[in-house]
Parts: structure tokens; C-alpha cells; sequence
């Protein structure tokens, strides 16, 4: 029998004021195994911790009832108390009569009642537990950041700064993400590429930092400190490590009329190409839908150019094997699609273009060398209308629309606007809001220099429709403030598109166990205290497969993602949780039921041998559980039909004994 | 499958054309419209005079008779349409309408919204289905290039109306595909064309009316299909240069029941 002492904690008037703490202390005295019984006004504050030191010592207790608010809370709190006083922590049991009692009862007796109860069932259990030791794991010194954008790039440099190998997996032929594809940058307007290629350069000379570009995660596997990842690097059709990024196959290359991804499909690129002049890694690669070479073997002019030899069309898909002791997401965004917004005729006319279009027309590196021309005709546009919100805050059309803020529109459209009045003082500029959102650090001061200094014509109303007839758009919207309907005939109309998460993000999530929100967006462990660590331990998450974000956001966020790696990179083993599975092998008959339900791959089965009460011996199946990846969900237990699984700190005959407690 | 159908005082006038093409079509693709006993006119305008309840009667009554039957009720005009759904909608989630309604009409019985209301768009997608329909067609309009008009009644208020996204909508367009031809998409399919204005500032109709012909002209259309007998009335008076015909016509057209429809 067990020495139980119980303490229940009146978290001030949390709990006291809807459960009598004196009565609930009263009657567990009698309960069986109970030696001591007081109550405190806060539990886990010092003098209370220290009371249950003094009743461990005093008593000669082996387990420990807290009858306090949720496990969550102070679970860890009260089994460093118990540690402390030299009980094993796993012989402590928390009742929660605060979230589960105190906070949704209105009367004392109702409440009194139920403290009680819970009580009953954590002495119960307690008398039960016994004492566990959670085993460790080493921790590989290495960590893999998905996504090569600049969170990837930032979390990657503060890492490798720290003195730990990196490897970044990039999707795209070049790091640099959608940033590289911006003009400028608010609130300070220095160019984006001015300020990220060098951050790009440092990653392709940092010793610590290898670059998997044009590759993708296709398998993860494992736990914190040791994941067990594949990485599959596409074929790119060229010799990375010969190509010196001299351009003259691109130059050669008769196939020129392939949609360029990297100008949005507004100029086009030739098959074999290099995204733009700063790529990282600058090297060739051929898009195999469009090379001739690769599809109907004529051509080969690019092998005859290159001096370096570095081109091989038969270069094969590589899958790379590597162990990481974390991963950071940083899968990034993308806008929406605009085909189901076409009563802003995206679809109808070429001068109907997304922001991120707009980027590039007005990015000298851009299809047009930052000359602003409509995509139609060439003209330079004299009237511009901006819609903001396309898609975002759009509860009313779920379905195609997205429901959230997407955070960085107000911004970068008030930036187009002003830079637009500043290069083109003639161009009369409309921007259509909804609400104009400009919080965080010159940010607001920002969108008034765009009214009140460059005469941006902003307008509180949504645009309705947008017709193209002839070269213009003509336009019809409401101003919500003067209570008119306006028609403005504009020669071009921008759309800040709604942001969503990467595509790759979901199956991702899948392979990584990590959850997600119902809009694809990676969930935080905590949406406050713990914002950059997911709930999976070993998995961080940095930039806007988070949430959307700016470039600011972004990076403070990749730093502090990158803190946590280094964090848990540092240390030299993990303690792991003791509350695992275990099979009983002498009842396990080898089913495979337990290893169909177990999401985390724990489960394995080997052949044993096994004495037989006649002396003889025999060769049986039975499951074996891998405490280092076993998560303690406890499906296993469940799903066994022999009895032979159970969950260490959460058996069976313990459960059970709460529940008779209860129900008595 | 038989439903009930009301046809509207608009299609036994001015547009026979609507109403003798859909009841025709209808009996190709298996379905038997049944013409409600005594059906009086749909009460007109519910938009705009939601409060008057005696001219919402005549819809109930509709609808209390498809019930009585248990058959779903279709409309073909669009303004028709938009009035019985709404009422509908009201005797369903307004309860001092449905109340003061079911007084009126204390004699026949309560009614809640029970009845099913179908456009005839929706019956031939939801229940015929496209697929289905595109088995049927026996003459294709291979290559003809037709805008569908909208108009604004047709889909909206489309928390009520449910039957597609209003500044979007697809159901007209997966029509003509179903029927061989190749669909236009037109800025100005889902705008008004003026018809509520037409008395009063016959000028701003015909301005809005030709917005619409022109955008449809200009995106390459070479007709025009519509649901409602008013905006045939006011794209026509107001000099479309293209043809304007109800969407039913085409559809006998290309199911090939158009000329036995005439004789």
C-alpha cells in the first residue's frame, strides 16, 4: 500500500470560490492509503511546495495527490517538488478540480461534490503508479530547414553561425523565394535583391550550410534529436558541381518560348535556364517539358556550347539519405488563385494583374526593366486602380475565398502606390479598402505619406465589377463614405490577392505528424508562448507557413526558430517521456493490430523463442515497442485484443480504478 | 419523373417562347412538367415590397399545391422564380411571416417551406444532370459562340436563391456546354439591365442594357441566352444587334424538338 499524501490548493478565490477546499481536504482523509491530508492557498507557490516537502519528509509519503488546476499547468511543477523530495515525479497525480470543476460550477455544494470525486479517482490511481525512469536519446547535430526562402535562409545562417551543419531543401531551381522576385521593400523602400542576395551568397559560402536546390523531402522518419529523413533531388539535367553558371547554353538554346515561373509567365525563358542573374545555386538547369533533347532526343546544342561538360541528359532522379536532430519548416506562401474572383476580369484582360505581378513590371529585372507598361499593349498606364482584399476577410465565400487577414496587402499596396505617384507623378492612383491595417513600426506613418504626400486617392468600398472594354477597364465601385457608386475608366487594374500556404505544406504536415489549422497554416505548440515551435517536438516553424507575414515578421521569426534549434542542438542526449507502450510478450499473440493503428511507426515485431510449459521450446511473433518514437497516444492499447499492450503511467487496472472511483 | 411547374403570366404572353420550349424538353430528358391548377400571377416584386403580404399569397398557394402533391415546383421565369423562392425562404425562417400567412389562409391548412423549388436550370443540373442532357442532344452547336445573361435576378439574394455564386456563376455556361457550343465569359453576364427603370428612366436602361451587348459582343459572343422574359424585353427594345433568345429555345434546338415545337 502506498503513503498518499493529498493536497488541495485553493488558487485563491479560483478554486475556493466554488468548492470548499477545507471540506474537500476533509474527506479524503479516509481514503484508502491517505496519511496526510492539508489544503493551501496556492499550491504551487513556493511556501506551498515547500509544505508538500515538509509532508513527504514528515509522513514518510511515497505518492502524492495535487488537487489543483489542469496537469498542464503545473504537472511539471509538482513533479519537480516531488523529485526534490526524493520521490520519483511518476508518483504524482494531479486532479484537476479548476478548468474541470471550480470554473464551470456556480454553486458550492455541486462543485464541493465533484473536487471531491476527482479526488477520489487521482488516490485511486495513485495507489497504483508505479515509479518511472524515462530513458535518453542521443541528438544529431544537425538540423534540415524546408524551404529556401528568407525564413529558410535566416533560420539557416543563425543555426550554422552557432556552429551546427544545416541543409536547406529548396523545391525551386534557386534559394531567394518570393522575396527575390520583389521590387522594394516597405516601410524603408531599400530593394528587396540589394538586401537578399547577399544573405544568399553568405548561405552558398557558409562552410556549415549545404544547399539541396530543386529537391524535395520525400520521406521523414523518427523523433526529436533523431530524424531519419530522404531528400529527393530532381534531376536537373546538369552537373551542379561543374556548371559555372557562364549562361552560354541558355544563350544557345533554340526552345525560347517557355512561360517564365520567375516573371510570373508574363516574359518567357528558354528550356535550359537559370531563374534570374543572382540564383543560388547559379547553375542550369532543363525543364524537361519543354527540352527537345529530353523529349524527342533532337537537339543536344547545349552539351555542344558548354565547355565545362557539365550537361547530362541522362542524370537520373538522386534520393539522399541523411539524419537530422530537427527540422524547420519554412515552406512559405503563395496568392491564391484569381479564377474564381473574375468579376474583377483577371481572366478577361491581360491588364487586369495580381500584386506580385505587379512586382515584377515594376522590378528593373523584370520583363519590362521596370518600366511600367500595361501587359496589353505596351502603354504606359495613366490611370491605376488597386483593389484590396481580393479573396481576404471573405467570410461570406468561404469556399473560394480565405476567411483570415492576409496581413501584408495594406502595406505593399499603399508601397506600389506611392512608388507609382513618385516615377509617374501623371498616373492617377486609386486604392479600393476595406479597412486600411497598418500596425507595426513605421508602418502607419508609411500610409500617410502615400495620401497626404503622393495624392493617393484612397477610396473605403469594394470594387464591383471590373468591365474591359476597348483599352480600358472600366470600373464600377462604391465609396461607402460619400455613399456613391463611381465608374472610373482605368488602363489597369491590381489585385492584392489573399495568401495561402504552399502546397507542399500539407502533404508535409503528413509526413512530419505536425498539425495544422483548417486553412493549411502550421499550428504553434502555443499561440503565445510558444509561437515558433510546433506541437511536434523537434519540428520549428518559420515565416508564413505559420501565418502570413512580412518580410520583418519573417525574420524575427526565423531567428527565434533557429534559437530553438540551436537550444536543442546543444544538448548532448534527450530525456525522453517514460509514459510509453509496452507489450506483454507472453500474451501477445502477433497480430499486427497494434502496428496498423500506431501513427508514429513504433511498433516492430520479432520472432522469440519462448519455453513451453512442457519443457519444449517455440518460436513465436510478438510486438516489440521502440520507446524513443513511441508517443504514448495509447491507440495501441485499444486496438489489442489480447490485453498484451498498456501504456506505462496510464495502465489499464489504473484507469480503471479512477473510473470505479468515480462511479462508486 | 413528373414535377409541378408554374409557368408566370409573362410566358403565356409575351414569352410563349420560354415556356413552350422548356414544357417540350422537358418531356425528352424524362421529365413531365405539371402546370399548377389555377396558378395566379407570382405576386410581382418581393424585393421591394416584402411587407405587402396578400401579393405573396398567389405563391404560396403554388407552393402549398406542389406540397399537397409531394412534387418538387419549378419556374422558369426569372423573376417568377425569384419571387416564389423567396417566399419560400420567408415561410421557412420568418416566423411572423409564416404566421400571418398561414392565418390568411387558416382554411387550407399550415405551410412551412416544405416544397423543393427548382429553377429549371438547376432541375435540368440537379436533377437531369449535364451529363446526362449532353447524351441527349442529337443536334450540337458545335462552334457557336454564346454569352449567357444573367440578369440580376437570377442568382441573388444568393443566401436565398442557392443556386450559384453570384459574381461567378457557372450554371449557364455548363448549359451551353452540355449542348455542344462554347460558352462566353462576360464581365457584364451578371449586371442589371435596367428593366426595374425602364418606365421611369428609359434612358439609364438602355444605357445599362447595351453595357451588357456591347461587353458580350466585345468578348466574341454571337448570341445571347437568357432566363428572363425582362431582360429579352429590354436587350431587344434597346437595339442588341446579336441575337437574344431564351435559353429554352436553344435547348429544343439542340435536342431537336424545336421545329414539331412550332408547328
Amino acid at each position: 500500500m502506498q503513503r498518499v499524501g493529498v493536497f488541495v490548493c485553493w488558487c485563491g478565490s479560483n478554486i475556493a470560490g466554488t468548492v470548499d477546499v477545507q471540506a474537500v481536504s476533509e474527506a479524503l482523509k479516509s481514503e484508502p492509503g491517505v496519511v496526510f491530508s492539508a489544503n493551501y492557498q496556492y499550491m504551487c507557490s513556493q511556501a506551498g511546495q515547500d509544505m508538500i516537502k515538509e509532508a513527504v519528509k514528515e509522513h514518510n509519503l511515497t505518492g502524492i495527490v495535487v488537487c489543483s488546476c489542469s496537469p498542464r499547468m503545473h504537472e511539471a511543477t509538482f513533479r519537480k517538488t516531488a523529485a526534490a523530495a526524493g520521490i520519483n515525479p511518476y508518483m504524482v497525480e494531479i486532479a484537476n478540480i479548476r478548468e474541470q470543476c471550480s470554473w464551470v460550477h456556480k454553486d458550492i455544494a455541486t462543485g464541493t461534490e465533484k473536487a471531491i470525486i476527482l479526488g477520489k479517482a487521482a488516490i485511486a490511481k495513485v495507489n497504483l503508479n508505479t515509479p518511472l525512469t524515462p530513458g535518453e536519446s542521443p541528438v544529431t547535430k544537425r538540423a534540415l530547414v524546408i524551404g529556401g526562402g528568407i525564413a529558410g535562409i535566416q533560420t539557416a545562417l543563425d543555426i550554422a553561425d552557432a556552429g551546427f551543419p544545416v541543409d536547406i531543401v529548396e523545391t525551386k531551381p534557386t534559394i531567394g523565394g518570393k522575396m527575390a522576385q520583389l521590387d522594394k521593400t516597405f516601410p524603408t523602400l531599400d530593394c528587396a535583391a540589394c538586401i537578399l542576395t547577399p544573405k544568399m551568397v553568405d548561405v552558398a559560402q557558409n562552410e556549415k550550410i549545404r544547399i539541396f536546390s530543386y529537391s524535395e523531402v520525400s520521406e521523414i522518419k523518427g523523433f526529436v534529436g533523431n530524424f531519419d529523413v530522404t531528400i529527393k533531388k530532381n534531376a536537373r539535367y546538369v552537373k551542379e558541381d561543374i556548371c559555372t553558371g557562364c549562361g552560354a547554353c541558355v544563350e544557345k538554346c533554340p526552345m525560347k518560348k517557355v512561360p517564365n515561373e520567375f516573371n510570373l509567365g508574363m516574359d518567357n525563358r528558354s528550356a535550359i535556364y537559370i531563374p534570374f542573374a543572382q540564383a543560388v545555386p547559379k547553375v542550369a538547369t532543363i525543364d524537361p517539358n519543354a527540352c527537345n533533347m529530353l523529349k524527342n532526343g533532337k537537339c543536344g546544342l547545349c552539351a555542344r556550347v558548354c565547355t565545362a561538360g557539365a550537361i547530362d541528359y541522362t542524370q537520373k532522379d538522386e534520393y539522399i539519405n541523411e539524419k537530422y536532430g530537427a527540422i524547420v519548416v519554412a515552406t512559405g506562401f503563395n496568392p491564391i488563385s484569381m479564377d474564381k474572383f473574375d468579376e474583377f476580369a483577371y481572366n478577361q484582360s491581360k491588364d487586369v494583374i495580381t500584386s506580385l505581378e505587379f512586382e515584377r513590371l515594376t522590378n528593373a529585372a523584370g520583363p519590362t526593366a521596370g518600366h511600367l507598361e500595361r501587359p496589353s499593349d505596351g502603354k504606359s498606364p495613366k490611370t491605376i486602380v488597386f483593389v484590396q482584399c481580393v479573396g481576404s476577410r471573405c467570410d461570406a465565400c468561404a469556399e473560394k475565398g480565405k476567411e483570415y487577414c492576409s496581413k501584408i496587402c495594406c502595406m505593399y499596396t499603399a508601397k506600389h502606390a506611392m512608388l507609382t505617384r513618385d516615377k509617374y507623378p501623371d498616373t492617377e492612383v486609386y486604392v479600393f479598402y476595406i479597412d486600411v491595417r497598418t500596425p507595426g513600426k513605421n508602418f502607419d506613418e508609411f500610409y500617410r505619406r502615400a495620401v497626404e504626400e503622393y495624392g493617393v486617392k484612397y477610396v473605403k468600398g469594394m470594387v464591383g465589377k471590373v468591365t474591359p472594354e476597348g483599352d480600358k477597364l472600366k470600373v464600377q465601385a462604391s465609396d461607402l463614405i460619400a455613399n456613391k457608386q463611381l465608374h472610373i475608366d482605368a488602363d489597369l487594374v491590381v489585385l492584392a490577392a489573399a495568401i495561402e500556404p504552399d502546397k507542399s505544406a500539407r502533404p508535409l504536415a503528413t509526413m512530419l505528424t505536425a498539425s495544422m489549422d483548417t486553412n493549411d497554416f502550421f499550428t504553434e505548440a502555443h499561440p503565445k508562448l510558444r509561437p515558433v515551435e510546433s506541437p511536434t517536438a523537434g519540428v520549428f516553424l518559420s515565416g508564413a507557413c505559420q501565418g502570413p507575414k512580412d518580410i520583418p515578421e519573417t525574420v524575427s521569426q526565423a531567428g527565434a526558430a533557429a534559437s530553438k534549434v540551436i537550444g536543442l542542438l546543444a544538448k548532448d542526449k534527450l530525456t525522453g517521456n517514460p509514459c510509453v507502450a509496452h507489450s506483454n510478450e507472453l500474451m501477445c499473440n502477433g497480430c499486427s493490430s497494434c502496428e496498423k493503428v500506431c501513427a508514429y511507426g513504433a511498433i516492430t515485431y520479432e520472432n522469440k523463442e519462448f519455453r513451453m510449459p512442457d519443457r519444449t521450446t517455440k518460436i513465436r511473433r510478438v510486438a516489440v515497442v521502440n520507446p524513443a518514437v513511441c508517443q504514448g497516444c495509447g491507440a495501441c492499447t485499444v486496438a489489442c485484443p489480447s490485453g498484451a499492450m498498456d501504456l506505462n503511467g496510464f495502465a489499464s487496472n489504473q484507469i480503471m480504478a479512477e473510473v470505479d472511483a468515480i462511479c462508486k | 419523373m413528373k414535377v409541378s411547374y408554374f409557368p408566370g403570366c409573362t410566358l403565356k404572353n409575351k414569352a410563349k417562347d420560354l415556356d413552350m420550349y422548356a414544357y417540350k424538353s422537358a418531356e425528352v430528358l424524362g421529365i413531365t412538367l405539371e402546370e399548377i391548377e389555377n396558378w395566379q400571377c407570382c405576386g410581382g416584386v418581393f424585393t421591394t415590397a416584402k411587407n405587402e403580404i396578400a401579393t405573396k399569397l398567389s405563391s404560396v398557394r403554388a407552393l402549398k399545391e406542389a406540397y399537397a402533391k409531394e412534387q418538387s415546383l419549378v419556374t422558369v421565369c426569372s423573376a417568377c422564380h425569384n419571387v416564389i423562392k423567396q417566399t419560400n425562404y420567408a415561410m421557412q425562417n420568418d416566423k411572423d411571416f409564416s404566421d400571418t400567412v398561414n392565418r390568411y389562409m387558416a382554411e387550407d391548412g399550415g405551410y412551412f417551406g416544405e416544397t423543393e423549388v427548382y429553377h429549371y436550370l438547376e432541375m435540368l443540373r440537379d436533377l437531369v444532370g449535364f451529363d446526362k442532357l449532353k447524351e441527349k442532344v442529337v443536334n450540337p452547336l458545335a462552334g457557336k459562340k454564346i454569352a449567357a445573361y444573367y440578369g440580376c435576378l437570377l442568382l441573388r439574394p444568393s443566401g436565398v436563391m442557392k443556386m450559384d455564386d453570384p459574381e461567378n456563376p457557372t450554371i449557364m455556361e455548363n448549359f451551353i456546354k452540355a449542348l455542344g457550343a462554347e460558352p462566353v465569359i462576360y464581365a457584364q453576364r451578371n449586371e442589371c439591365c435596367g428593366g426595374y427603370v425602364s418606365v421611369e428612366s428609359p434612358e439609364l436602361a438602355k444605357k445599362n442594357s447595351n453595357a451588357v451587348v456591347r461587353n458580350a459582343k466585345a468578348q466574341g459572343a454571337e448570341m445571347i441566352i437568357t432566363a428572363c422574359p425582362l431582360c429579352k424585353y429590354n436587350l431587344v427594345k434597346n437595339g442588341a444587334d446579336i441575337p437574344v433568345v431564351y435559353f429554352t429555345e436553344l435547348l429544343a434546338e439542340a435536342l431537336g424538338v424545336k421545329e414539331d415545337t412550332n408547328e
